[in-house]
This record gives structure tokens, C-alpha cells and sequence, in this order.
């Protein structure tokens, strides 16, 4: 085993609330990043992978924990890092070379140094020729390059990169990852190691030599193991489906521990930490769980996620909601990445839109709380109606308050759909829905002429 | 290939050398020399300003109204305004930045803005002008920097918020990279921080030079107590030409005025906004593009460059290779450091804090104390200039409102018009309403008009264009699809201003009103009490209460009217505007 260049020791990080309650964004983890490896971070969204990114770099600290770097706590050592960012974050009113030789300004290198590391590491990403260019004037590829050069130039003990091709198109992003990998395998570059945040999981197994996934609410992680396939590496080998397709049973299962590991790697599971009040709504539009449903039902009501994610041309990350939607409202089972529709499932994708309402309706209110917590309020309001910030306030204790607000956007959207309330945008109020406050007058008025 | 001769290919490179020099040589040695000739011109009005302020100060100037004094007097107001900017630019620039980056001063700070925004130019004069003239008792240098602070807070608090919130706004990404990269707080702001704000800070400068301009009268010659400033410049003028009624005199002051308000535009402003193109935080390359000769001229001129070349990049690469050095001290120091020094450093704050505060509070209640004298006519009388000036503004909103709309809509809506009319709106826009002011008052006068119609006319003429230039831009922005939908079925006039039109620009109506209705309540102070022919024209109103006490010394006064304006003014922002801009910005939002 390397010596690592950086190692985290239950690093945490949580929000402190002025309830004396917190957010737990990651629970106390331990990590660490040695020499000569590519490690990928893979995990679904909200699970804080770019939060752990940051505090690997030191650029944010953690809550609690302590990061190291070479043994010594990071904020008072000489850290030598880079990241390549998904937006590039590029300085738009500097040429290409200007970018590129900023960070060796900010060391103080002398100018002509400075130009001749400059050129040649612009040399080296093929970017020769570009270097009077602005930004804007490149292509999403080229300028990723530069976003590369930039943090090559520095030679960079350790190279970070946040997701740094989901931004770009698959071809140039496919052409992007292997040149990368050539200069990490020829040693043209003097990175000990790169650390990779994805939520791609075949860009995982292709760069990787150890891939730690991370579960959410709060994040941890999950399953950390090496992997030996040998480079390079090809995507329609058994091996490396098989791969593939054990990751994403583990994303997949986020409750359950995670499966035994294929025999092409070693590691250990790390056992997962939930305790909440609230489930947390997966952010699916009611059209995208029905979408789904249908595409299920053409595949005889069973398939694989992965094939499924691949027919639809869909990244885990948005296929993974609809998939907890469908799961949560009791559609769709799924077990060993394998999902299969329910008979409520069936019904709900065969019918017209306002059985399907009706579907909708029965399921959200049986399964979640928290549209269940709203209906009740309002029933229970003479006026009929409950302001947001009642339900703001409880959903804070529990979720950031970014979390929180997309928590109550997809409840609207849910309750909107199903009928089950109403929401006043200009006041922020829930109310109730036009169609049930006609059906209770109705009622009402059918009891008094009985 | 043919082999050249040794003596031919030595000789080649220093021909052609020879000849591009020659070549390009004709048109930036030619420029060389403007700018050689622009640097005396430079030295030159710096020693004239010098020996004029350093002399004895003459409080009680004669303002010569004949047209030849004009180009002298012109020069005076153009280094009062441009210094005052400079001023400006600092202040907004440091203040933004430490709200910014001080989460503890955060909330205060922009509290602070929001309040002294509010707070009419004249106010600030008693205490600017008296702590000027302490400091420098003999020389005319007190007086100037008095009406060059005057001029300086009115123009100040747009810019320091625009840098401010740019700051706010600056993509994570972008901040995170100058964090790993370890950029020391200079190149952050060289390379980051400046560059982003350019494009806020560039058209709030505009806006508060053509503020200055409007408020130059003012801040140029005015009574304090028993005394009475006049400064040699061309508010002075314009003011002087009105008092004695003299209309050769104002049409001469304002076609001065006028060409240096064009000339601005011509060669700081556009040239400016053309160079600040390239700090558009975009990714993708703009088609339309304004472009400036001068900007073209300045970037050819060798004699800039070499200078660049040879002055600024050596200071600038030394200051770097020095603050990387600082920084790496830094961090050999924090692994020594103990944690006592902490501790000191807080109690030495919170002492700090407790004397600051301790200041404040003896200062208010000290000012609060001044208002004891005040009878309680005087507060009714306030009350009442309050109330009509309030109605004076928003009938002045309103009037405004009437005709842009459907002017600006209408602009807006056909290309072939906008083209015409747009440039002629910015030069009836760029003429300050105050030096308008006096010929329109004369008018009024002569037809038996009061002081009531002419203040609602140059609050009017203040703040229309706001109105006017967002309700164009509004109308540009409607998108065509939607009003081929109000054609396709037929929607009836009515219809298709209630539901395309109106709710279509909503969003930039608001913005204009809100800064028209900023404007017009600062121009109060103006529009409600002006000295001409003589004698000096006024009717009921918060402005001329303000103005009234200043010229006559009653600080009582001018501090109660004052604390009211800007209570009316941040009051009507919270439960007025800023409701609107929510709506607007929730609602009303064309597009995701």
C-alpha cells in the first residue's frame, strides 16, 4: 500500500441550525487518496460528493474532522492541488495563455518561466496555437483543454476534478477522458494522483482504480474497492458490464447493504446511516414515473435499470429519481437492480389521465407524509388554506434549505397533479384544490336534501 | 530552393524591419503625438488648479457672465465632477468590497447605503462644507473640496451597491479556482473581482456623472447661514444667468454644457463601454457589438503600449513575485502561531465595537437633543411639506408614466422607429433638467404659472427618460411569438395591452419607476425652491424646506426634514417597490 498524500479522518459536515438541530450533509467519514491511484467518487445527486471534494482540497473545512495532508493538517501546509471544474470556470476576459498562467503568477514565477511552462503544458493538451484566443471563442472541448492546461501547469500533486466532462457532448467528452488517461499512464505529467467526482458510472470503471460510492441523507460511504481490470479497458468485456451493472444495484438499493462484490474487486462495505422524519421526495415529474411505467410495461413489466437508463439515452442521475418516485408511490418494485411494475403500477400506466389522477391521488396520500401533512392542514383550516412557511419551517430541520425548497417545489408539482390542494404562487399559500372544494360543497348540499 | 547568399540573408530581416516601421509609422506617430500633446495639456491644468486652490479663498466670487469667461469656467466644473468621480469610484469600490467580504459588517453596510441613498444632496452640505472649511481655513482648497464631496455624495451610493451585489453574484466555480490556485487578494481583484464588475460599475458611472451634472448648480453656489459660496464654474454660471434673468447668457452656459456632456460620450464613455466587451460573462461571442473609433486609435498607439511594456508589467510582475513570497511567509508563520494571539485580538475587537457604538449613540442622541428647540408648528409644517411633496412626486410618476408608455411601446414594437427615435431620445435625455430648469421657469413665469406646475415640470424632466429608455427595452424584449398570438385570434386592443403589452414589460417599468421615483424625490430639493430674477420662487414642499433651511443656517430644521425624506423614501421602497420588483421578478419573468 502507497503512502497517501491525503487522508481524511471523520471529516463531517453539517449545517447548524438555530434550533439547536443540524443538517448532517456528510456524517463522519474517512477517506484517503495515495500515490500513484485514480479514485472516482461516484453517488446520486444530494449525496455531497462536490461537498467532499472541497474539504479533500481544503478550500472548504469541515464541520468536525480533520483532512491531512502529507501527515500535517491541511490549512497550515503548502498544498499542491488543481481542480478541473465542470464549468471550466475559465476567466473569460483572459486569452488562453493569460489563463493558463495565472495560478504560476500567484506563485510569483518570473515571466519568461512562466511563458515557457505555459506554452509547453498548452503544447502538451494540443491547444498550440490557441494561446491568444479568448474563451468564448473555443468550442465546449477546447476549452475544457484549457481548463486542463491550466491545471496541469501547476504540476499538481494531486489532480481534483468535479465532473469535469458532464458538460461537454459524449464524443468529445469519450476523446477528452482517454487523451487524459494517456498522459497519466506515460507519466507525461507529474500527477501522483487524480481524484474524479462522476455521476457517470461507465466513465468510473473506465478511468478508475478504485471507486468509492457514496449513499445519501447524509452521505457516507457505501462501498469503497479497488478495481483491476486492466487498462485499456473495453466497455463490452463481461467484466466490466458486470461492473457496471454492481454499481448500479448498489445505487439503486440505496436502503439495502450492498451486494457481495464481483470477483474483479476487493474491498469492504461500510454500513449506512439513515434516521429521518420526512422521506425525501425524489424529484420526478409525474409525467416522467408515468414515461417510465409504460417503457417498463413494453419490456413485459421486468427489466434491468442499466438497460433501461440505456434505452432511454438517460444519465443515472436522471433516471435514478423517476425510478425512487415510482418506488416510493408503490409503481414499481426493485430488487437487484431489476425493476418490475406492481399491479397498481400496471393499472396506473394503462389508464387515461384522470384515473390516473385518481391513481396518483390514493398512492401520493398513503405514502407521503408530507403531502399527507398538507391535505390534513387544510381540511383542518376554516379557510381552506396553510401558509408555505408552515411546512418551510418543519421541512428545515431536516434538509438544507436548498433541499427544502426543492422538496416543496416537487410536492406542489405532485399536489398539483393529483388534485390533492392548490397553491397560490402570489401569497404562498397552499389552498384548497378548485375540484374538491366544489365535490365537498356538493356534498354538503346532498346531506342537507337528504 | 535557392540558397541565399550569407550577405543577402543578413541583410533582409533589417530591410523589411526598416520598411514596416516606416509603413506603420504614418498614422500612430501622429497619435503619439496627441497623446504627448494631451500629457502637457494634462500638466499644465494641473499646475493652473493648483495655484488657484492653494491662493486665499474667495467666498464670495463674481460670476462674470460673459461668454468669455465660459471655457474657464467649464473647466473647473468638468475637474470638480471628474475628480469627484474619481473620488466616487474608490469609495464605492473599497465600500463594496468590505461589505462583500465582511459577513459581521455585512447587514450594517448595506443598511447604511440604503439610507444614505435616500438622503437629498443639500442635506449633506452644512456638515460637509463646515468640516471642509475647518480643515483648511486659508486657502480656497476648503471650499473646493466641499462642493467636490458634495457632488461626490450624490453620485456614490448606485456605484458602491453595483459593485457590491457584482461581487455577490461572481459564479462559485470562478471564486473556488482563485482559491486553489492560492491568487493573493490583488491579483483576485485584478484578475476576478474588477473584470466582473466592470459592466455594472461602467454604466452606474454614467448614470452618476450625468447625476452630477444635474446637481451641479447646486453644489456650485449656494448660502450657508450668513454665508454665501460661489464657486467659479458652470453651475455658478447658469445659476448667476438666472438670477439676473439673463437669457443670452443661459443659452450660452447651455450649449457649453451640452457639448461637454457630448463630448464625455464621445471619448470616455463609449470607448469605455466598447473596451468593457470583453468583460462580458459570456460563452458564447455576441454578434452586436458597439464600437468606438478612439478605443480603435488608443489600442494602436505604440507610445501606450511601450509604456505598458516598460512601466506597468515590471511593477506589476514585481508586486506579484512579492505577494507570493508574503503568502508563503504567511503560511510558515501559521503553523508556528499560537492560539493566545486569538484571543487578544477579540477582546481587542469587542472593545472596538463597544467605543464605536458608544460614539454612535452619543452622536444620535446628541443630533436627537438638537430638535428639542423646534416648536410644534414646525413639525406640522414639515408634515405638511411631506405630504405635498409626496403627491407632487407621484403625480410626477404618473405624468411620466402617461405618456412613455405608449411612446416607448410603441418605439419599442417597430425597429424602423426605434432607429430614429432612440437617438434622439439619449441627446434630449443627456441634457441635465436643471440647467433647462431656469429657462422653463421664465417661460412659466411669463405666463403666469407658479412654482407648483414648474416643480412637477422638472421632476418631469429628471426622471421621464428612466421611465422612457426601460419601456423601449421592455417593448424590445416581448417576444414576437406572443403578439402573434394576440393577432392570430384577434385580441382587441384592450386585450392585447391588458395581456401581451403591459405584463410584458412589466418587470422594466418597474425598474424605471423605481429609479425615477429615486430621482425625483432627491430633485425636490431643486424643483421646489429656486432663486431667479432676483427673487426666489417657492411653494410648499419637503425640498424647499430643505433647501430653505440650509441658506438660512437652521440645522434643526434641515436635520428633522431630512431624517423625514429619507424615512418617506426607504418606507415607500420596502412596502412599495420592492414587493413590485418581487412580482416582477416571479411573475412577470419572460423565459425559465
Amino acid at each position: 500500500m502507497q503512502p497517501a498524500i491525503i487522508r481524511a479522518e471523520r471529516v463531517e459536515k453539517y449545517y447548524a441550525q438555530p434550533s439547536e438541530n443540524r443538517i448532517q450533509v456528510i456524517s463522519p467519514t474517512d477517506l484517503s487518496i495515495a500515490t500513484g491511484e485514480i479514485v472516482a467518487l461516484l453517488g446520486p445527486s444530494g449525496s455531497g460528493k462536490s461537498t467532499l471534494l472541497r474539504m479533500l482540497t481544503g478550500l472548504s473545512a469541515p464541520s468536525a474532522g480533520e483532512v491531512y495532508w502529507h501527515e500535517k493538517p491541511i490549512a497550515t501546509a503548502d498544498v499542491n492541488v488543481s481542480i478541473v471544474f465542470q464549468s471550466f470556470a475559465l476567466f473569460p476576459w483572459l486569452t488562453v495563455l493569460e489563463n493558463v498562467e495565472a495560478p504560476l503568477k500567484a506563485r510569483g514565477m518570473d515571466a519568461a518561466e512562466r511563458r515557457k511552462r505555459s506554452m509547453k503544458i498548452l503544447d502538451t493538451v494540443g491547444l498550440d496555437g490557441f494561446q491568444a484566443a479568448y474563451p468564448k471563442e473555443l468550442s465546449g472541448g477546447m476549452r475544457q483543454r484549457v481548463g486542463f492546461a491550466r491545471a496541469l501547469v501547476v504540476e499538481p500533486e494531486v489532480l481534483f476534478m468535479d465532473e469535469p466532462f458532464s458538460a461537454l457532448d459524449v464524443l468529445t467528452a469519450e476523446n477528452l477522458r482517454s487523451e487524459l488517461l494517456e498522459l497519466w499512464q506515460n507519466k507525461t505529467i507529474p500527477t501522483q494522483a487524480i481524484f474524479i467526482v462522476t455521476h457517470n458510472i461507465e466513465e468510473a470503471v473506465l478511468l478508475a482504480d478504485r471507486i468509492i460510492v457514496l449513499g445519501r441523507n447524509p452521505g457516507h460511504v457505501r462501498t469503497d474497492f479497488r478495481v483491476s481490470l486492466q487498462h485499456p479497458r473495453d466497455r463490452k468485456a463481461t467484466s466490466f458490464t458486470q461492473l457496471v451493472d454492481y454499481i448500479y444495484k448498489v445505487l439503486t438499493q440505496p436502503d439495502a447493504q450492498p451486494p457481495a462484490l464481483p470477483q474483479t474487486s476487493t474491498g469492504k462495505p461500510v454500513r449506512d446511516q439513515r434516521q429521518m422524519h420526512y422521506q425525501m421526495l425524489p424529484h420526478a415529474r409525474p409525467g416522467g414515473i408515468a414515461g417510465l411505467l409504460e417503457l417498463v410495461l413494453d419490456h413485459n413489466g421486468k427489466d434491468d435499470i442499466y438497460r433501461l437508463a440505456d434505452d432511454l439515452a438517460f444519465e443515472i442521475d436522471d433516471l435514478l429519481p423517476i425510478v425512487d418516485a415510482a418506488q416510493l408511490l408503490g409503481f414499481l418494485t426493485v430488487t437487484e437492480g431489476d425493476a418490475a411494475i406492481t399491479p397498481t403500477g400496471t393499472e396506473y400506466a394503462n389508464s387515461e389521465i384522470l384515473r390516473q389522477k385518481e391513481l396518483f391521488r390514493t398512492a401520493a396520500v398513503e405514502n407521503v407524509l408530507l403531502l399527507r401533512q398538507i391535505v390534513r392542514a387544510i381540511e383542518s383550516k376554516s379557510d381552506r388554506s396553510v401558509p408555505e412557511d408552515f411546512f418551510h419551517d418543519m421541512l428545515d430541520e431536516q434538509f438544507s434549505e436548498e433541499e427544502t425548497l426543492r422538496q416543496l417545489e416537487t410536492a406542489i408539482n405532485w399536489g398539483r397533479y393529483a388534485e390533492l390542494f392548490d397553491y397560490d404562487a402570489s401569497r404562498r399559500r397552499f389552498i384548497q384544490s378548485e375540484k374538491l372544494h366544489q365535490e365537498a360543497n356538493e356534498s354538503t348540499a346532498a346531506e342537507i336534501d337528504a | 530552393m535557392i540558397h541565399l547568399p550569407d550577405r543577402f540573408s543578413r541583410l533582409q530581416p533589417r530591410e523589411t524591419l526598416a520598411r514596416t516601421q516606416v509603413l506603420e509609422r504614418g498614422w500612430p506617430f501622429f497619435l503619439d503625438l496627441c497623446i504627448a500633446a494631451i500629457g502637457l495639456a494634462c500638466f499644465y491644468a494641473v499646475v493652473r488648479i493648483a495655484m488657484f486652490w492653494a491662493g486665499r479663498p474667495e467666498p464670495e466670487f463674481i460670476v462674470s457672465l460673459s461668454p468669455r469667461a465660459l471655457p474657464h469656467y467649464a473647466f473647473y466644473s468638468v475637474v470638480r465632477i471628474g475628480l469627484a468621480y474619481l473620488l466616487s469610484l474608490l469609495f464605492a469600490i473599497s465600500y463594496g468590497y468590505i461589505a462583500a467580504y465582511n459577513q459581521r459588517a455585512e447587514k450594517v453596510m448595506i443598511a447604511i447605503l440604503d439610507i444614505l441613498q435616500s438622503i437629498p444632496v443639500l442635506s449633506f452640505l452644512p456638515p460637509v462644507m463646515l468640516a471642509m472649511i475647518a480643515l483648511f481655513p486659508t486657502r480656497q482648497l476648503g471650499v473646493e473640496m466641499g462642493a467636490i464631496v458634495l457632488i461626490f455624495t450624490g453620485s456614490v451610493w448606485n456605484m458602491a451597491f453595483s459593485f457590491y451585489s457584482s461581487l455577490k453574484s461572481i459564479p462559485r466555480e470562478l471564486m473556488e479556482a482563485t482559491n486553489i490556485y492560492c491568487f493573493s487578494r490583488v491579483q483576485r481583484l485584478f484578475q476576478l473581482e474588477l473584470p466582473y464588475a466592470a459592466i455594472g460599475l461602467i454604466w452606474n458611472s454614467i448614470m452618476s456623472v450625468a447625476g452630477a451634472w444635474f446637481f451641479l448648480m447646486a453644489c456650485e453656489m449656494f448660502h450657508l447661514g450668513s454665508r454665501d459660496f460661489r464657486l467659479p464654474g458652470l453651475g455658478s454660471y447658469l445659476q448667476t444667468a438666472a438670477d439676473a434673468g439673463n437669457g443670452v447668457a443661459i443659452c450660452w452656459g447651455l450649449a457649453v454644457m451640452i457639448l461637454i456632456i457630448v463630448a464625455t460620450d464621445q471619448l470616455v464613455w463609449r470607448p469605455l463601454i466598447a473596451w468593457s466587451d470583453k468583460f462580458k460573462f459570456e460563452q458564447v461571442e455576441s454578434s452586436k457589438r458597439i464600437t468606438s473609433p478612439i478605443l480603435h486609435l488608443l489600442t494602436q498607439s505604440t507610445a501606450l503600449a511601450s509604456l505598458s511594456h516598460r512601466l506597468v508589467d515590471p511593477l506589476t510582475e514585481s508586486l506579484y513575485t512579492r505577494l507570493a513570497k508574503h503568502r508563503i511567509a504567511k503560511l510558515r508563520q501559521l503553523t508556528t502561531s499560537r492560539p493566545q494571539s486569538r484571543l487578544l485580538s477579540i477582546v481587542v475587537r469587542i472593545v472596538l465595537v463597544i467605543v464605536i457604538a458608544a460614539a454612535v449613540l452619543y452622536a444620535a442622541l446628541q443630533a436627537v437633543a438638537l430638535l428639542r428647540p423646534l416648536p410644534g408648528a414646525a413639525y406640522l409644517h414639515i408634515f405638511q411639506g411631506a405630504i405635498a411633496t409626496f403627491l407632487r412626486v407621484n403625480l410626477a410618476l404618473l405624468l411620466a408614466s402617461a405618456w412613455t408608455i405608449p411612446v416607448g411601446v410603441a418605439i419599442g414594437s417597430s425597429p424602423r422607429l426605434a432607429r430614429i427615435a432612440q437617438p434622439l431620445a439619449q441627446i434630449a435625455a443627456s441634457v441635465p433638467a436643471t440647467a433647462l430648469f431656469p429657462v422653463l421657469l421664465l417661460a412659466l413665469v411669463r405666463i403666469g404659472g407658479g412654482m407648483g406646475i414648474g416643480s412637477i415640470a422638472l421632476m418631469l424632466l429628471g426622471t421621464q427618460w428612466y421611465i422612457l429608455f426601460n419601456v423601449i427595452a421592455g417593448a424590445i424584449a416581448i417576444p414576437s411569438d406572443l403578439k402573434e398570438v394576440a393577432t392570430l385570434f384577434r385580441f382587441s386592443r384592450i386585450q392585447r395591452w391588458k395581456t401581451v403589452i403591459l405584463p410584458g414589460i412589466f418587470p422594466y417599468l418597474i425598474t424605471g419607476l423605481v429609479t425615477a421615483s429615486g430621482g425625483a424625490w432627491n430633485a425636490s430639493i431643486i424643483a421646489e425652491y429656486f432663486p431667479i430674477k432676483g427673487q426666489i420662487l417657492q411653494t410648499i414642499g419637503l425640498g424647499a424646506i430643505i433647501s430653505e433651511a440650509t441658506g438660512g443656517g437652521r440645522f434643526p430644521v434641515l436635520l428633522l426634514a431630512t431624517m423625514v425624506m429619507a424615512l418617506m423614501v426607504v418606507t415607500t421602497n420596502r412596502l412599495v417597490w420592492r414587493p413590485l420588483f418581487r412580482l416582477a421578478e416571479t411573475r412577470y419573468k419572460l423565459g425559465a
